[in-house]
């Protein structure tokens, strides 16, 4: 017997998707993730929900894919897409030829294609700038990863998966040629993460392994002495302060840097860069990357030059090509995904590796696993994950007067519902007075109080949940009302340690948007945290205080 | 007719202010202009003047790795000890020991309800983030929460109040090793508030006395008390034998003493405020404090519009403030002029992908041309920005590039001064008050020997 049929590891998009499908087949399935959920590449990417017309002209399998999925993700995922629609932006000067393939190629895959004049687009994107001659427009739309991927997390857990966050693959276990399970390291627990909490070590047994690990299947691969040579690519995004465009912008002409700007819940993101890197943990986020996006993209959108920015992020594409194909620019690498049987490659059965790939098509790439394994394992379950709902997303209306109904000031409670789908009612029924917590968000104590039922002491686990911390002020107003929510159900130490946790991750994003607005919100933010809380100088952190050689107030008393 | 002043002050924070009164007290004429609310509002209303040493990192630019990390220094007991071995160029060096000093007994006097100057001491004070900070003058109603007080606690903390949960700054506060029993509870503020009432509102309805809903009592019956008492019947069966009582600071906006005296009457114990963040209601008592000794002293304000420009007179010196009004640019003539627009985060000083800079009269803002090199890569490291400001002369003056003052009329006060970090030494009010009331002064002076 082994302790589960199926582990899964890596929490990303893949991972989840393929977790879940499997639990709907029936399948005993364990995912270890050695972060949170969407840690690596899924929570690094700028929202696109990919129409297919991007890839129309380059790579039109990846294009009919793409704009399949994109239906399947409109009715399974309805809480986590925004169909805002796109357009491909023919600037004056940019190539005709390389516009009329791309109407041509849309229209050969079957993606809906309608011709805007410069002028139709501007009426549809007031921002754009003078110079558009004429656009392409197409489904293109939003999708939220973070919610996206824990709806497929949770409805695995549904159907019977364990999720194992924080728990690090140390060990493929393989007898000879056969994988039979991983070893992992949880940095506490197992079960919620808890900060302060000893972790320790585990065996998994199973009788497959999935490693859906995206740019870190190499280092998986490797613990189980097998070569995936996945080249890790970074891509640099922006995130604008508020939304300066409400359709997907991109630009119609081929590949290049800082070519789209995609709206996102309250903020516009700028993308991207296309840099191979050694170490997808550790590459160089640079300045001018940044500055790229602004330059490149104020051309398309020109306020873009004078608006605020609030942070900077980078992620890294799974990119996989197969030996001996040795293309050199990342950037003309295949976006296609391959499954890579360790068995019929490498001889070692019970294993497999899922590379490449993209987000759109998780979904697609997350069944083509789920029928192998299947095959392998001998069982004759089909896929169900095209047909039913995510939670969040089942048979819902949001028409009901939920501000009314919970207490909310509309603009809260419809941000509130928009998040949470149909969990809306089980999220929000509260006892007590449900207060904002987030106000850039407009994030209530409900939500928070949920998303760490679901974590434990994470706040970035609550912060991908919820979108709290992730406005214009970047946490600095609300990270402490967040950690307090830990209390007392996790002790004072833990709520401490997490609190330190988020507002660092907060601050590494936001150090590529110092000037302006944002610089002076950042030293708004240290005031806060340093002068008025003293954070900087805790004494709970460092010496003690010999308390009696201060003031200990006047005889005058008032 | 035109505007003419002796002094003019553009900014009317703490710095400001603290100028135009003491220019006024020299016997100047004195106007101070600002545009928009002052950082007051975000500011805990503690006057803090020094109370950790400087990090050794030192003037602005340097990105050398600071050698006192944050935690190990232990706050200092007594600030105007270190004070004389501060850095050629921080802001207190200008001023010196005697100038600080002569600040502080200048706010002792005109600003009532603070605490603090019956000894050269810091106090540590208890912050809505559970740990203790140093600072030098503290508002009346913070005075009986002192660290160093050995009185049992009581923390008392609201639903709806998210920036203070007392039960968690109370194991906060022990685990800080504060020499008192410490507890915190959270209660509903009484009455039928919104879940998203700002403090300002549960403020007014103390301030006022107003009569708010108790709830049912055991016969069904709903009945109605004041806001003070009924917070007080609230806080009371939970009271143990704490001698006192710890709110965030929503003790009224006015009313303060009368308030904190009829909760006291009730409880049979202390009560003091915790200080906590935007919107802070001791940062606003303390503003208006300031403006009210300011207009005593004869000070006028022009507020709501911003300063444009200015004009020069033959000699360099600045002649006018052109202050934007309904679109006209208004000429104000002053003899001096007194700088005090704070620093980044109230905008006296800006900057841009390129450069920093101070946007009024475009004074030279010292900074490291590359803005990767702006800040540290810990949220509590040694930030170059956090030193942002403009270098003066011992005068306060202004500098510009070649070290030469930018006008011979222009001096400079608080936040908009570079060369120390007053978030993580704890010296904001301090530099402010001290180099706003020599700024004030000089300016005053400048105009009478001419």
């Amino acid at each position: 017997m082994t302790d589960t049929e199926v582990v899964v590891v890596g929490g990303g998009s893949t991972g989840c998707g393929v977790a879940r499908d499997l639990a709907m087949r029936g399948l005993d399935v364990t995912l270890v993730e050695k972060g949170n959920l969407t840690h690596g590449t899924t929570g690094r990417m700028h929202g696109l929900l990919h129409s297919g017309g991007r890839y129309a002209v380059s790579d039109q399998s990846s294009a009919r894919e793409c704009i399949a999925e994109n239906r399947v993700l409109r009715e399974i995922a309805g809480h986590c897409v925004e169909m805002t629609g796109g357009q491909f932006v023919q600037l004056e000067g940019d190539p005709d030829e390389y516009f009329e393939e791309k109407l041509a190629g849309c229209r050969e895959c079957g993606i809906p294609a309608e011709v805007l004049t410069g002028q139709q687009a501007r009426a549809e994107e007031p921002y754009l700038t003078d110079d558009v001659k004429r656009s392409i427009r197409v489904p293109d739309g939003a999708v939220d990863p973070f919610r996206l991927c824990v709806a497929n997390a949770a409805s695995a857990e549904r159907h019977g998966a364990r999720i194992e966050t924080h728990a690090e693959v140390v060990d493929v276990l393989a007898d000879g040629d056969d994988v039979f399970g991983v070893q992992v390291r949880h940095d506490s627990g197992p079960g919620k993460r808890e900060h302060a909490r000893t972790g320790e070590r585990e065996r998994i047994t199973a009788e497959y392994v999935v490693n859906a690990t995206g740019a870190w299947a190499g280092q998986i691969g490797e613990l189980a002495g097998v070569d995936v040579a996945v080249r890790p690519s970074k891509g640099a995004m922006v995130v604008m302060n508020c939304r300066q465009v409400d359709t997907v912008v991109n630009r119609c002409r081929p590949k290049g840097d800082a070519d789209i700007v995609v709206p996102h819940e309250t903020t516009a993101i700028l993308g991207t860069t296309d840099v191979e890197v050694e170490d997808p943990e550790d590459y160089s986020e640079e300045r001018w990357e940044v500055d790229l996006m602004i330059d490149e993209l104020s051309a398309l959108v020109p306020i873009l030059r004078e608006a605020r920015t609030v942070r900077s992020f980078w992620g890294v594409r799974p990119l996989y090509e197969p030996p001996g194909t040795g293309t050199r620019d990342p950037t003309d690498i295949t976006r296609d995904y391959f499954l890579l049987d360790h068995a019929e490659r490498d001889d070692l059965s019970g294993f497999a590796s899922i590379v490449g790939g993209k987000f759109t098509t998780y979904r697609l790439m997350a069944e083509e696993i789920a029928d192998h394994v299947c095959a392998e394992l001998g069982v004759s379950a089909s896929c169900r994950t095209a047909d039913e709902p995510l939670p969040g997303s089942e048979d819902f209306t949001v028409l009901r007067e939920y501000m009314d109904e919970f207490g909310l000031r509309s603009p809260v409670g419809r941000r509130s519902v928009q998040r949470l789908g149909s969990r809306a009612d089980e999220v929000l029924s509260t006892d007590g007075p449900n207060p904002v917590l987030c106000d850039c968000e407009a994030v209530t104590r409900a939500e928070v109080r949920d998303a760490i039922d679901q974590s434990g002491t994470d706040l970035n686990a609550v912060r991908i949940r919820t979108r709290a911390s992730m406005g214009n002020c970047q946490g600095g107003l609300c990270c402490h009302r967040m950690a307090a929510e830990l209390h007392p159900e996790y002790g004072e130490p833990q709520a401490r340690a997490a609190l330190d946790e988020l507002f660092e991750e907060r601050w590494k994003g936001e150090r590529h948007a110092l000037w302006g607005e944002q610089l002076s919100q950042a030293a708004l933010t240290y005031a806060l945290h340093a002068t008025t809380m003293n954070r900087d100088r805790d004494p709970a952190d460092g010496a003690s205080v010999e308390y009696a050689a201060f003031d200990a107030g006047g005889a005058d008393g008032d | 007719m035109a505007i003419e002043d002796d002094v003019a002050v553009v900014g009317g924070g703490i710095a400001g202010m603290t100028a135009a009164l003491a220019a006024a007290r020299e016997g100047a004429t004195v106007r101070v202009i600002s545009h928009k609310d002052s950082t007051l509002r975000s500011a805990s209303g503690l006057v803090d003047v020094l109370g950790y040493p400087p990090r050794s990192g030192g003037s602005s630019g340097d990105s050398d790795a600071s050698e006192s990390p944050a935690g190990d220094a232990g706050p200092l007991a007594d600030p105007f000890e270190a004070i004389p071995d501060l850095p050629e160029d921080h802001p207190y060096t200008a001023v010196g020991l005697e100038g600080v000093r002569a600040a502080l007994s200048l706010f002792d006097e005109a600003v009532d309800g603070y605490r603090g100057g019956h000894t050269d001491r810091n106090a540590l004070v208890p912050t809505h983030g559970g740990t203790v900070k140093p600072t030098a003058r503290y508002p009346a109603s913070v005075a009986p929460g002192l660290a160093s007080d050995p009185r049992e606690t009581l923390l008392v903390g609201f639903e709806t109040v998210t920036d203070f949960d007392a039960p968690l700054a109370a194991d906060h506060l022990r685990a800080a090793g504060v020499p008192f029993e410490v507890r915190g509870v959270t209660v509903r503020f009484p009455g039928a508030f919104r879940a998203d009432a700002r403090v300002t509102r549960l403020a007014d309805a103390l301030d006022a006395d107003e009569r708010l809903e108790a709830g049912d009592d055991p016969s069904g019956v709903s009945t109605s008390l004041p806001a003070r008492g009924a917070l007080a019947a609230v806080v009371k069966p939970r009271l143990g034998d704490a001698e006192r009582v710890g709110f965030p600071a929503v003790l009224g906006r006015h009313e303060t003493p009368s308030i904190r005296a009829d909760l006291e009457a009730e409880l049979g114990a202390a009560v003091f405020e915790v200080p906590t963040g935007p919107p802070s209601l001791p940062g606003m008592r303390l503003e208006g404090a300031l403006r009210g000794a300011c207009r005593d002293a004869g000070v006028r304000f022009t507020t709501g519009d911003p300063v444009a420009g200015y004009e020069t007179g033959a000699d360099g010196e600045i002649a006018a403030l052109r202050v934007e009004r309904n679109g006209a640019a208004i000429p104000f003539h002053a003899e001096s002029v007194v700088l005090a627009t704070g620093g980044l985060v109230g905008k006296g000083v800006d900057s841009d992908r390129e450069s920093v800079r101070e946007p009024v009269f475009d004074c030279h803002v010292p900074h490291p041309a590359d803005r990767y090199e702006w800040f540290d890569d810990d949220a509590f490291g040694d930030h170059a920005f956090a030193r942002f400001g403009v270098a003066t002369d011992g005068d306060l003056r202004p500098l510009d590039a070649r070290g030469d003052p930018e006008h011979a009329n222009l001096r400079a006060a608080g936040g908009v001064l570079g060369g120390y970090d007053f978030a993580a030494e704890k010296s904001g009010a301090g530099v402010s008050l001290a180099t706003g009331r020599a700024a004030g002064r000089a300016a005053a002076r400048q105009v009478s020997d001419s």
